[in-house]
This record gives structure tokens, C-alpha cells and sequence, in this order.
């Protein structure tokens, strides 16, 4: 077994590698995609394996966002000028200005937002159930919000990411730089929680889902993961969201970055689409999600947005256990669940 | 013989109502001491008190003569005190060696223990414990798959997973096959015998009471109501008109 | 931050009274979602898009060249069987099971109203032309346009009458039995299904008066639904399920807060301004909790 799974592994892998010159057309389109999987895969640490279903996840995608364009541009000019003047009209990166800027940026993309959810960890994850999952709604659009009250990152209009330099490549070579990066950041977030759920931390975060208050009386303090699973989506989230605000070359607070109502939503979606809790869900989940959505928005232009509400309402009613758990119950097998019916039967015996 | 368990004076009142009034009592370690009365009395809620699922009004309580009224839950737990539930609560999700897994103790609490891999020694312990209740056979089953006697005897393996000083046991027998119960009576000795675990046991059935305890407090409608030697419990006017009269 | 407010007391006056009137508007509001709430344990992410429904009625009205304050007696009429209809599709499969299915599944209805009222009615924000005059207090320094009065009292009205409905009409008692136990009510002949759908039904009612009352006083917008949910969700959990004098006090203390935090941060931080509010009094609840160890079920 061990070795037909390395093997699927290694045609997915290179079947990534190899999509930008298969499809080159569609390079953005698969980049967008393997962000809308880490953005399910983030979300499933709180929602799938611990049972705090977030709805603010978003945050720290918009952070991230925010704070690796606001380096990119603030290790050179002033950002406050770059915002008010329509940015690159004024300022031109040097290609070495460009991409120290971006990698500084994605560096500080991840370890902000992660301080964040690490600050703000104690307060907001004390809530439970409902409670969490409207209080983190509320966070998510009052970052938005407030992001569009704030002139030094543009306000309400946003403010544009750095233009691609001139002189290195053109728009193909962009689009394959972006592409790997989204494919690399999705396939290291990918290994990391795979690793990390099979360790302690991944059976406490199930005990906790399970029975909170029981792995609190067995003397584990729940409170600490909790926030070190935030802190680990966070990070993540807050690279994924330099990646996007970069590819997008234009970060705007409620629509983009926290963008709160839509994908802050879709990622709980994609992720029950899936099949939420289990480490491949939320990756079939927002292929599938992003499938649906290209098709809505293809074939049903003007009614994208009516088809998508009902394609939610379809899942969350109908198909709450999602394609995993859909198949967990159709081939328990496979998923290492072997249920002897004579275990199942047996009579408990003390001799 | 040391004390292990004090509770001194406690108080607790939700609202108006007065759960528990003035409750005395001691545990001698190493001993099985049991706690009885009629439903309602403030028997797990003075379990509650005693680990800190709540806070207490007034008293404290010193467990191996540490004050752990003020206490969190995980670290009264850590402190070697727990306790299992009436209502079973177990990792409905996950499977029975993965719920003792999870329910065993760690040496400490640093960022490299929190991602390393379960060591192997450990599933071999808990393979042990589950047979130990009789639940080898089950055990890669979900544990929310149990039966409800068969959840009752997972959580007892979990709590000797965790290698407990003291163990408040809420009416362990009950929902269990009564052909099974002369089985737990010998374990629960067992466990106090040979893992030097004291037992504070709340218990219906009065049969296995009086087998298992060496002491026996009295609850009714929130006050302690007497305390003695199961002969002398058994024989107790006040106890027998508490159960007998008991609304 | 504009802190002018404080130096004149009267633009204080103003703005509590603004305030004011604009809270009862939004504890009727929260007096639907808490009836759901805590008789059919559904959290009803999409109750500021009823609200917009109904708003959106009487703006129809308006544009037909009817008085759009006519639009009390006709919104909630529609409204009502609006909401049947949404519990009989959907609601129903989510009524029994937790309530984050709920939140999910509203949300989902609540992304198709938005979108069906965006096909229909355009992305334009709207206003009815109520025409009802202003009432000048003070020495002309406090303006209250009596669209606002007459909203205040309509919702004053409303919920009295909803109030005593449920007190005395069979439905208003069936409807109490199920909130305290739907089982028992089950037992003794209570037809818990239409209990749920006339309960869904009436507090879409009330989303439709409320609509059409802000058609009058505010804008309509197809996006702006999720405000009105979230200071709903607010009011009930401040106030808690059931307590009503609860729910008009805390709506009008938000709707204070609101016009606060207008005059203080500016208009464009009134709507963040909210959701921080209720991020502030979830957290702060969580840490007054945690302190008898308890936790917000």
C-alpha cells in the first residue's frame, strides 16, 4: 500500500508541475485554484479536526495580503504616496527592488498574521460553537471594514500591488512564477498538516472536537492548541494571501482581501464539500468548488451568484458529509476502519 | 495512612438552590471510600466541586494537601485527580486505542512533545488496559459505537491510562450488564490494590457498595447525612428514611 | 475622530435620540430572530435579506405610486408566506440538527436573496419617499424626520400586537409549547411542523415591517442584509432568548451606539464599527463567563 500511495503522489506532484504547459491558458485560473485548497485545508484545522467552525478565517488571508504589498512597497518609497497617487504611475520597482520586496513580504505575509492569531487566540477561542463561529464572522468583516476606513492602504478604493518589473520576461513567465509559487505553498501546507495530524497534536485536536470538557478533565489544556492550530493556519493563510493580492495586482478590503461574505464563507463550504475532518477533503473539495464556480460563471452568467447560493444550500442540507464521507461509509476499508462483525457483536468478557 | 482528599466546609449554590450545604468529608489514601444517596442529594456535584468543573461558594479542598478549589480542570487532572462521568464521555469519533492514546500522560507539555509521533510502547499499554475491562475486542471500533456499559468501562481504561493518585468514579456500574458487575467489583479492587489507586466510588447499587467501600459518606438534599462502616450505613435509620422517604 | 460631539451637548441629544428611534426598529428585528431562535433553534443568517425583501415591497409600492407606508400591511403579508415557503423548502431539514447547519444554510439562502433582488430591483440604493415632514425640537437644533417617528411607533405597535398574539391566539400558545419543549407539545397534539413554518412565517412578517419601515427612513440596498442579522444576533444575546423588555432596551442601546459611533469614527466606519461591537461583546462575555467556568451554550 505504502508504495502505490507514493506513487499516486508522484503523478499528482508531477501533474502539477507539468499543468502551466499543459493548459498554459489556464495557469492563473489552476493558481487560483491550489489558493482556494489552502484556504480549505487552513480551515480544516479549526473547523474539520478540532470542531470550532470559523467563519473568519478570512482575517488573516486579508493581513497577509495587506502586509506583504505593504512591504513590497514600503521597503522603497512611501506608502502613503503610492496609495494616493495611483502607485506605480510614480514608483517603479527595479526588477532586485521587486523581488526582495516579495519575498520579504511573503516572509512577514506569514508571521504577522500568525502573531495575530496568537494575540488574539486566547479571547476569541474561548468561545464555543455558534458563539465562535459568529463572533469570527464579525471579525472577519469588521477587518474589512475597517481596512476601508484606513488612507494609508488605499481606503475604500484599495491600493495596487507592485506591477510585475519590466524587463524580466513577460506576461507568460509571470503567470508561471505566480503558478509555482501558489503549487509550492499548497503542496508544503499540504505535507506540513499531513505530518502534523499524525502526531499528538492531531489526536488532541480531535479529543477536543470530540469532548472538549473530557480532554480538559484527562489534563490537557486545550486552550494551547487551540491557538497553535490557529497559528499554524494563520500562517499559511497569510502567505497564500501575498501570493493573491500579488497575482491580482490589486488588493481592495471587503471584495479581495477580507473578503469575508464570499470566500470567507466558500473555504467552510469547500472544506464540507470534501468532507471536512479528513486531510484529503478539503483539497477535493475546492477543485470541486472551483469547478462548480467556473462552470456557474461560464454557463450561467447572470444567475453565477443564484446557482452558487443553491449549490451551498444543496451541500449544507443534503450532503452535509461530503464526498470523504461519503465514501467512508461505501468503502470503510480503504480508510484503515476495519469493522469485524464479530468485533462489532462481541460480548464484553471479564474473567 | 495519609489523607489524600480533603473537602472542608464546602458550599455551592446554583441560584437559589443549595447543592451542597456544609460537606465534610476525608479520603484516606490508598482507600476505597464510597459516596450514596438519594438522586439529587449533590453527589456529582460535589464530584464537580471537588475537580473544579465549577467553583465552589465557600470551603476548600486540599488534594494531597494542595488547595485545589481555585484550580483549572486540566491542572487539578494533572495533579493525579480525576474523575469519570455519569453521562459517558468518551471521543465519540475516534477509536478506543486512539480515546486511550489521547488519555495518556504525557511527561511534558514543550512544542516538541506537541508534534511528536505517539510512541509505540503506548498503544501496547493501551491494548493492555482494554483488556484489562474486557474491551480488547473492541477496540478498533468508534468509541461513539460503544454501547452505553461498554463506553462506561472505556472511560475507567482511560482514566488508569492517565495513571491517576485518585480516581472519582460516578456510578461505574451503572447501565452495565448486571453478569458483568461481580467482573468490575474485582477490577475496581484491583486497580486500588495493585495500583495503589484510591477510589472515591458515588454508587447506586447498593450490593457493590458494600463490597467495594471501607467507609461510606451519606448525602441527602445537599447535606451530609451520616458516615461509617458499610455495617453501620447499612443499618442506619436516617439513611434508610432518606432512601425510602427520598421525594 | 471627530470629537465635536462631546463639546455640543446637543448633537448628543440628537444622536441618542436618532439613536433611539432607530433601536426599536431593530429590537423588532431581533424579536424575530430570537422567536426562531428559541423555538426552532436556528440561527438565521439571512434575516437582514428579509429585511431587504421587505423593504424592497414597499419600495415596489412606491415605484407603482402607492404610499410606501401602506407598506406595513402589505410587506408583512407577503412576507409571511415568503417565509412559509422558505421553511418548507429548506428549513425544515435543518430545524432539528445543530445550529451550525443553520448558519450555513442560511447564508446560503441569504447569497440567493441578495442576488435574486439584485436581478430584480437593480444594484441602485433606493430610497421610498415617505414625504411625512420633520419635527423640529429644541429650537430647530434637533431634526427628526417623522418618517422616523412614525417607524419607532409602528415597530412599538407591532410588537405589542405580536406579543399579545402569542399570549392569548392557540397558534401564539402552540408556539410557546414547542420553544419550551417540542417533544411534550408533540405528545399533546401540537402539530410541531406548522408550529416551525407559521414561526418562520412570522418572523418574516416581521422582517417585512421592518423593511418597509426603513424603506421610508433609509436606503435599500441588496447587499446591506447582513448588518441588520448580525445587530439582531447582537440584541438577542445581550438581552437573552426571551426577555423582552431585554430586547427593546439593548436595540436601543445599539442604535445609540450606531449613531455614536457615526458622529465619532465617521459614516464610513458605522458598519465595522457594529461587527466590532459584537466581536467586543462576545469576547467580553466569554472572559465574565470563564470566571465561574462556565461557557455561552
Amino acid at each position: 500500500m505504502k508504495g502505490n500511495k507514493l506513487i499516486i503522489y508522484g503523478l499528482l506532484l508531477a501533474f502539477g508541475l507539468a499543468a502551466p504547459f499543459i493548459f498554459p491558458a489556464y495557469k492563473l485560473q489552476i493558481s487560483f485554484m491550489w489558493i482556494l485548497v489552502i484556504l480549505a485545508l487552513t480551515w480544516d484545522v479549526q473547523g474539520g479536526q478540532m470542531g470550532y467552525n470559523s467563519f473568519g478565517n478570512i482575517l488573516f488571508f486579508g493581513i497577509g495580503m495587506y502586509i506583504c504589498a505593504g512591504i513590497q512597497i514600503g521597503m522603497f518609497f512611501p506608502l502613503a504616496e503610492w496609495t494616493s497617487s495611483g502607485g506605480e504611475k510614480t514608483f517603479l520597482h527595479t526588477p532586485s527592488q521587486y523581488f526582495q520586496g516579495f519575498f520579504v513580504g511573503l516572509i512577514l505575509a506569514g508571521i504577522v498574521p500568525a502573531i495575530v492569531a496568537a494575540l488574539i487566540g486566547y479571547g476569541i477561542l474561548g468561545l464555543r460553537g455558534h458563539y465562535f463561529a459568529i463572533c469570527t464572522l464579525g471579525l472577519g468583516i469588521a477587518a474589512g471594514e475597517i481596512a476601508g476606513g484606513i488612507e494609508l492602504i488605499g481606503a475604500g478604493q484599495g491600493m495596487t500591488a507592485p506591477p510585475w518589473p519590466k524587463g524580466i520576461g513577460d506576461t507568460e513567465l509571470r503567470s508561471e512564477f505566480f503558478y509555482f509559487l501558489c503549487f509550492i505553498l499548497m503542496v508544503v501546507t499540504f505535507i506540513f498538516l499531513k505530518w502534523a495530524y499524525q502526531t499528538r497534536f492531531g489526536l488532541i485536536l480531535n479529543a477536543i472536537r470530540d469532548n472538549e470538557d473530557k480532554a480538559e478533565a484527562m489534563g490537557i489544556y486545550t486552550m494551547r492548541y487551540k491557538i497553535i492550530g490557529w497559528i499554524v493556519s494563520a500562517f499559511f493563510l497569510g502567505i497564500a494571501g501575498g501570493l493573491m493580492g500579488n497575482m491580482v495586482g490589486y488588493i481592495e478590503p471587503t471584495e479581495i482581501a477580507f473578503a469575508g461574505a464570499t470566500y470567507g464563507v466558500f473555504m467552510v463550504l469547500m472544506a464540507i464539500l470534501g468532507g471536512k475532518g479528513t486531510l484529503w477533503g478539503p483539497v477535493i473539495g475546492a477543485v470541486a468548488f472551483h469547478i462548480f464556480k467556473e462552470g456557474f460563471w461560464t454557463f450561467f452568467l447572470g444567475w453565477q451568484y443564484v446557482a452558487l447560493g443553491a449549490l451551498i444550500v444543496v451541500i449544507v442540507v443534503f450532503f452535509p458529509e461530503g464526498i470523504m464521507g461519503w465514501l467512508r461509509e461505501k468503502y470503510p476499508e480503504k480508510f484503515g476502519e476495519i469493522v469485524d462483525e464479530a468485533d462489532r457483536k462481541a460480548q464484553v468478557e471479564l474473567k | 495512612m495519609s489523607t489524600i482528599l480533603e473537602v472542608n466546609q464546602v458550599y455551592k449554590y446554583f441560584g437559589g438552590v443549595k447543592a451542597n450545604e456544609d460537606i465534610s468529608l476525608t479520603v484516606e489514601q490508598g482507600s476505597i471510600v464510597g459516596l450514596i444517596g438519594p438522586n439529587g442529594s449533590g453527589k456529582t456535584t460535589l464530584f464537580n466541586s471537588i475537580v473544579g468543573t465549577h467553583p465552589i461558594d465557600k470551603g476548600n479542598i486540599k488534594f494531597n494537601d494542595i488547595e485545589v478549589s481555585q484550580l483549572p480542570v486540566p491542572t487539578v487532572a494533572k495533579l493525579g485527580l480525576l474523575r469519570t462521568f455519569q453521562q459517558t464521555r468518551i471521543y465519540g469519533k475516534l477509536n478506543c486505542i486512539q480515546n486511550m492514546l489521547i488519555s495518556s500522560k504525557p511527561e511534558k507539555d514543550t512544542i516538541f512533545n506537541i508534534f511528536s509521533k505517539i510512541p509505540e510502547d503506548l498503544t501496547t499499554k493501551a491494548e493492555n488496559l482494554l483488556q484489562f475491562v474486557g474491551l480488547h475486542q473492541k477496540r478498533k471500533l468508534r468509541a461513539g459505537d460503544l454501547s452505553f456499559g461498554q463506553q462506561k468501562l472505556l472511560e475507567l481504561a482511560m482514566a488508569l491510562m492517565n495513571e491517576p493518585k485518585m480516581l472519582l468514579l460516578d456510578e461505574p456500574t451503572a447501565g452495565i450488564n448486571p453478569t458483568l458487575i461481580n467482573g468490575i467489583i474485582d477490577r475496581l479492587i484491583k486497580v486500588n490494590k495493585e495500583f495503589g489507586i484510591t477510589l472515591l466510588v458515588i454508587e447506586h447499587n447498593m450490593r457493590v457498595i458494600m463490597s467495594l467501600a471501607q467507609r461510606i459518606f451519606c448525602l441527602a438534599h445537599g447535606q451530609m447525612l451520616a458516615e461509617g462502616t458499610p455495617g453501620q450505613i447499612k443499618n442506619d435509620k436516617r439513611v434508610i428514611d432518606a432512601y425510602l422517604g427520598a421525594q | 475622530m471627530d470629537l465635536l460631539i462631546f463639546k455640543a451637548p446637543i448633537l448628543m441629544v440628537q444622536a441618542s435620540m436618532d439613536g433611539i428611534l432607530l433601536g426599536v426598529l431593530f429590537a423588532l428585528i431581533a424579536y424575530g430572530m430570537a422567536l426562531q431562535w428559541g423555538v426552532m433553534n436556528i440561527i438565521n443568517i439571512a434575516q437582514g435579506e428579509l429585511v431587504i425583501m421587505g423593504g424592497y415591497i414597499a419600495y415596489f409600492m412606491y415605484t407603482a405610486g402607492i404610499h410606501p407606508a401602506l407598506g406595513i400591511i402589505v410587506s408583512p403579508i407577503i412576507m409571511y408566506f415568503v417565509g412559509w415557503f422558505l421553511y418548507k423548502t429548506v428549513i425544515y431539514k435543518v430545524v432539528d440538527r445543530d445550529l451550525f447547519i443553520s448558519i450555513l444554510a442560511t447564508f446560503g439562502i441569504s447569497i440567493l436573496t441578495q442576488q435574486l433582488m439584485n436581478f430584480v430591483f437593480g444594484a441602485d440604493v433606493v430610497v421610498a419617499q415617505s414625504n411625512f415632514g420633520t419635527t423640529m425640537l429644541f429650537d430647530n437644533s434637533v431634526t427628526l424626520p417623522n418618517a422616523k417617528i412614525f417607524s419607532a411607533l409602528v415597530s412599538i405597535i407591532f410588537a405589542i400586537a405580536l406579543v399579545m398574539y402569542m399570549k392569548k391566539s392557540r397558534l401564539g400558545r402552540a408556539i410557546r409549547a414547542t420553544a419550551q419543549n417540542s417533544r411534550a407539545a408533540k405528545i399533546l397534539g401540537v402539530d410541531t411542523e406548522k408550529v416551525y413554518a407559521a414561526t418562520f412565517g412570522i418572523n418574516a412578517a416581521l422582517c417585512g415591517v421592518a423593511g418597509s419601515l426603513i424603506a421610508i427612513t433609509f436606503t435599500l440596498h441588496p447587499y446591506v442584509g447582513l448588518p441588520y442579522t448580525v445587530r439582531s444576533f447582537m440584541i438577542v444575546i445581550v438581552a437573552g432568548l426571551g426577555n423582552l423588555p431585554g430586547v427593546a432596551l439593548s436595540g436601543m442601546g445599539l442604535g445609540v451606539f450606531e449613531e455614536f459611533a457615526d458622529y465619532i469614527l465617521g459614516t464610513e466606519f458605522r458598519i465595522g464599527s457594529v461587527f466590532m461591537l459584537l466581536v467586543f461583546i462576545l469576547v467580553y462575555r466569554r472572559f465574565k463567563l470563564s470566571r465561574k467556568r462556565e461557557y455561552l451554550k
